[in-house]
């Protein structure tokens, strides 16, 4: 067994844990944290990212361990109490998601998108999300919910 | 004079949904998310032959580990569960949860351990050694069908699953008598025959949540929870109950948030049953939950039928006669609705045709993979695949405009209802308008312009372009041997809020939005007054499930039925405390009144309250405000549409884009047009995905070459165009929504206009069909002169 410090949505997070253990692994079932999801087991698909220190992360493919010492955030921490992010503001408003199994996975990887590209193109954010499945949309209501979410940062 | 109304109508409004707060902030709970005081974890040992017999089971391994409590193999199982049972009508071998003897593909289940916790299950599962007396497995349904190199199943000769079963014209409704003078005057009066063997492959529906189950018996009560992964609950709860020799009043079903479906979860799978059972056998909650790598070996595939399509035609484009012979690979298994999938293909032969001769046989055929059932479409895709690939031959051997050739054959628009060749009556249709509007939105011969000039500079550039029918709003209980209804149960809440049930249990289709919508205009209240129960059946009384595009079609009509019972009574209610005429009341912004005098009403809480404690209790009247609707409809619905695409072939290395998709659907009327069309691109991104880049491949000894997503490519954003939607609407007369069913339409004109678009790209290296899918090698050979 380890010992890992993680920091979680801005808590800090100490548990006794297999070296073997998943990150993913870690938030779902040592903290109830069960919005970031399993969608695959070879890391095609996405469903499970986060952010770790600010970048977004397929958390099926870190060891907890690997994570030591880290600020993660899921899809949990992303909201300001009430006031959702511009992300969930823009899935919600654009019809983005469906059955939401890919959502908070495919909401963590836009965060990441429009950190790096505040005004992507339709291009941009197809290619951007090149590591994200979803199954019901056929994405375009999802790239409408990145553009609607980047022109309401950008205002 | 009234005032306009305050609170709009919602029904026909592209309405934000309601589900979408908790799932965006990651608030909903998937079957994965159940945590019980107690739980414990399966893990399923599975076959990693194709075919072979058991020769023994070391579990010795397995139960030494620390925190494993219990192992099982199929034998010991099989003495307290019997064998699955299946929901078509169709003979079927035994087939158990947890294989007791012989394997028939990777995957199939060979023991199973119950740990506490995941990871040791999984090792102890990978710790259980089997040694097998391997067997030759058959993989190709054509040559299966001859009973070599092996046969499957001892009572099933030859491999045959269903022998030929013919249908269409000259057909004896009991399928006894078959007189093919009809069909064959039709080919011997044809000046033109086109004849093609198709492939419509396996497919992995792939639902981005894998299956799950968690099963709670409680000792005590002697009842069982189950939650599942599934689209449908109440027949899950009915198959459930009945192997584990419980009462449907001892069990509740809970479909929770469901991740997807696509067909995939109607079955109701081995692992649920095996679940199921070792909760109540060892008196602990249990759960199990699929990886992806499972789950594209023991989830069931989709598609996988061979047809041999030839169509004859007069010169100038007159279809006379159709013949369609299937053949489908059903894998080693029939689950619940196996048998009947490709049934639907021969039903649906006719497409938007008025062909006066149709002959289709159907062969089902066991090989060593895994078993296929409904995958989104289930049937009707690949029979508007055959037959309009089949057309689209025909218009290139008459050289005439495909667009021209179908309008040249359609079912008029003043025939409906329809009686097709092939029994099916459609309820009704405009199939030439759906393609005037496709081809305008295009920009059809411009868009021949732009191809023409394009391979004029030596680019690869073509069209295609496909028309469809399918059959949806499942269906009279005659077609369904779960039921063809749906039941809802609407109550008007002693404040005035509504509680409704729908037994159709969403998995992602957004009832909960759009039946609020139609409550809400039915009742002239708030939308945020309305919510929606689903997906329990300890909630939710009855309920059949979500499939078959029916939830709106049938689920809709008992919500809408139950809301008109529960209105009427209000109504009464009303007119006592108004002393006014029940008819003579509107239901209007939280109000119910007199028409034209807003003032005098009521509030809709006051009303409710009144129906509560009804002092004085009008005559007639009983308390409460709470009915319930069966819905039976009359016939299926059939929407239609029209799907026009453009892509282009890279000549150097064979790789395919698609340039634009135009689609125009006609599902009838519409409740909330944005999610409609949510449903439509992901329809037509799994079509295209068929079309291009997905197809489940087996080895010649039965190992599966694509077992997780490095090997089975599903469609990713940049794969797809921006799809280009508009809908026409013909409403059918068959309930009283006019609404038809829209979930599965985009799987269906999607794959022939792709590959029929592929093809004219590649017209001039003398191709005439090209077998999905589309991936760049088989192009660039195309292309470069080697064998495709």
């Amino acid at each position: 067994m380890a010992q890992v410090s993680i920091t979680v949505n801005g808590r800090r997070r100490t548990a006794e844990v297999e070296p073997r253990l998943l990150l993913v692994h870690f938030l779902r079932e040592h903290l109830d944290l069960t919005g970031t999801h399993v969608g695959c087991d070879t890391s095609q698909c996405g469903a499970c990212t986060v952010l770790v220190d600010g970048r977004s992360a397929k958390s099926c493919t870190i060891f907890a361990v690997q994570a030591d010492g880290s600020e993660v955030t899921t899809i949990e921490g992303l909201a300001k109490g009430d006031d959702l992010h511009p992300l969930q503001d823009g899935f919600w408003e654009e019809h983005g998601l469906q059955c939401g199994y890919c959502t908070p996975g495919m909401i963590m990887s836009s965060v990441n998108l429009l950190e790096d590209n505040p005004s992507p193109t339709e291009a941009q954010i197809r290619e951007g999300l090149d590591g994200n499945f979803c199954r019901c949309t056929g994405y375009q209501h999802i790239v409408n919910a990145v553009q609607n979410a980047a022109a309401r940062r950008s205002s | 004079m009234s005032a306009a109304p305050v609170l709009p109508k919602l029904v026909g409004e592209r309405v934000k949904r309601r589900e979408d707060p908790r799932l965006v902030q990651g608030h909903g709970t998937y079957v994965d998310d159940v945590k019980i005081f107690g739980l414990r974890h399966a893990a399923f040992k599975r076959s990693d032959v194709a075919h072979g017999r058991i020769r023994s089971i070391d579990t010795g391994a397995a139960e030494a580990m620390d925190g494993v409590e219990a192992v099982f193999t199929g034998t010991q199982i099989a003495e307290f569960l019997d064998p699955m049972p299946i929901g078509t009508p169709f003979p079927s071998p035994e087939h158990r949860a947890v294989a007791t003897d012989v394997v028939r593909y990777v995957g199939e289940p060979v023991a199973v351990v119950v740990a506490a916790d995941r990871y040791t299950a999984r090792d102890a599962a990978d710790a259980i050694v089997v040694d097998y007396e391997t067997r030759p497995a058959v993989v190709n349904p054509e040559v299966a069908m001859t009973g070599h190199p092996t046969v499957i199943h001892a009572d099933f000769d030859n491999n045959l699953a269903v022998p030929l079963v013919p249908s269409g014209t000259g057909v004896s409704p009991d399928g006894k008598t078959v007189d093919d003078s009809v069909v064959d005057k039709a080919f011997a009066d044809a000046d033109v025959v086109v004849s093609q063997r198709m492939v419509n492959q396996r497919l992995a529906p792939t639902a981005m949540e894998p299956r799950g189950v968690v099963a709670h018996y409680e000792r005590g009560k002697g009842t069982m929870t189950v939650w599942s992964s599934t689209q449908n609950p109440h027949i899950l709860r009915t198959f459930v109950a009945k192997l584990n020799g419980m009462g449907e009043d001892e069990v509740r079903a809970i479909a929770p948030e469901v991740g997807g479906g696509f067909g995939a979860k109607i079955n109701i799978y081995g692992e649920e049953y095996v679940v199921s059972a070792l909760s109540k056998r060892l008196g602990l909650p249990l759960k199990w939950t699929e990886d992806r790598s499972e789950a594209f070996l023991a989830t069931i595939h989709g598609r996988d039928i061979i047809g041999y399509v030839d169509i004859a035609a007069t010169r100038a484009g007159k279809v006379l006669g159709l013949k369609l012979r299937l053949i489908a690979d059903v894998g080693a298994y029939n689950m619940l609705l196996t048998a009947a999938i490709p049934t639907l293909t021969m039903l649906m032969a006719n497409a938007t045709y008025d062909i006066p001769a149709i002959r289709t046989t159907l062969t089902e055929v066991f090989t060593n993979k895994t078993p296929t059932d409904a995958y989104r479409g289930a049937g009707r895709p690949e029979a508007t695949y055959f037959v309009e690939r089949g057309m689209d031959m025909l218009a290139r051997r008459l050289d005439m405009d495909p667009a021209e050739l179908r309008r040249r054959n359609f079912i008029p628009a003043d025939r409906f209802p329809y009686k097709t060749q092939m029994g099916a009556v459609y309820d009704s249709g405009d199939y030439a308008k759906a393609l005037d509007r496709a081809l305008g939105n295009a920009g059809w011969q411009e868009l021949q312009r732009e191809r023409d000039a394009a391979r004029a500079e030596g680019r690869l550039v073509g069209l295609g372009l496909a028309m469809y029918v399918e059959v949806c709003g499942l269906g009279p209980s005659a077609s369904l041997p779960t039921g063809g209804w749906e039941h809802s149960q609407v109550t008007v809440e002693r404040d005035g809020r509504i509680s409704a049930t729908t037994g159709a249990s969403p998995h992602g289709q957004g009832n909960e939005t759009t039946f609020a919508q139609m409550l809400a205009d039915q009742f002239g209240v708030p939308f945020e007054h309305v919510r929606i129960h689903h997906g329990d059946t300890g909630v939710v009384k009855q309920g059949i499930g979500t499939f078959g595009s029916r939830s709106q079609a049938v689920g809709g009509t008992a919500l809408h039925l139950a809301g008109a019972k529960v209105r009427e009574k209000m109504a009464k209610f009303a007119a006592a405390l108004l002393e006014a005429h029940e008819e003579d009341l509107v239901f209007e912004d939280g109000r119910i009144s007199v028409q034209g005098s807003p003032d005098t009403g009521k509030s809709f809480a006051e009303v409710a309250a009144y129906a509560y404690v009804p002092v004085p209790l009008p005559a007639g009247l009983s308390p409460g405000l709470s009915e319930e609707a069966f819905f039976e409809p009359a016939n299926n619905t059939y929407p239609f549409g029209c799907h026009i695409s453009m892509v282009e072939i890279d000549r150097d290395t064979g790789e395919l884009a698609l340039l634009r998709l135009v689609a125009v659907d006609d599902a009838g009327n519409l409740i909330n047009p944005l999610i409609v069309e949510g449903q439509i691109h992901g329809g037509l991104a799994q079509g295209i995905g068929q079309a291009m880049i997905e197809e489940v491949r087996y080895g010649g000894d039965g190992q599966p070459l694509t077992g997780s997503f490095m090997d089975y490519a599903i469609p990713r954003a940049a794969d797809l165009p921006r799809f280009e939607l508009d809908a026409t609407v013909t409403p059918t007369p068959v309930n009283p929504l006019g609404a038809k069913g829209v979930g599965e339409a985009g799987t269906l004109g999607s794959t022939p206009c792709i590959v029929s678009a592929a093809v004219d790209a590649l017209s001039g290296f003398g191709v005439t069909h090209v077998d999905m899918m589309l991936r760049p090698e088989k192009l660039w050979q195309i292309i470069h002169g080697g064998q495709a």
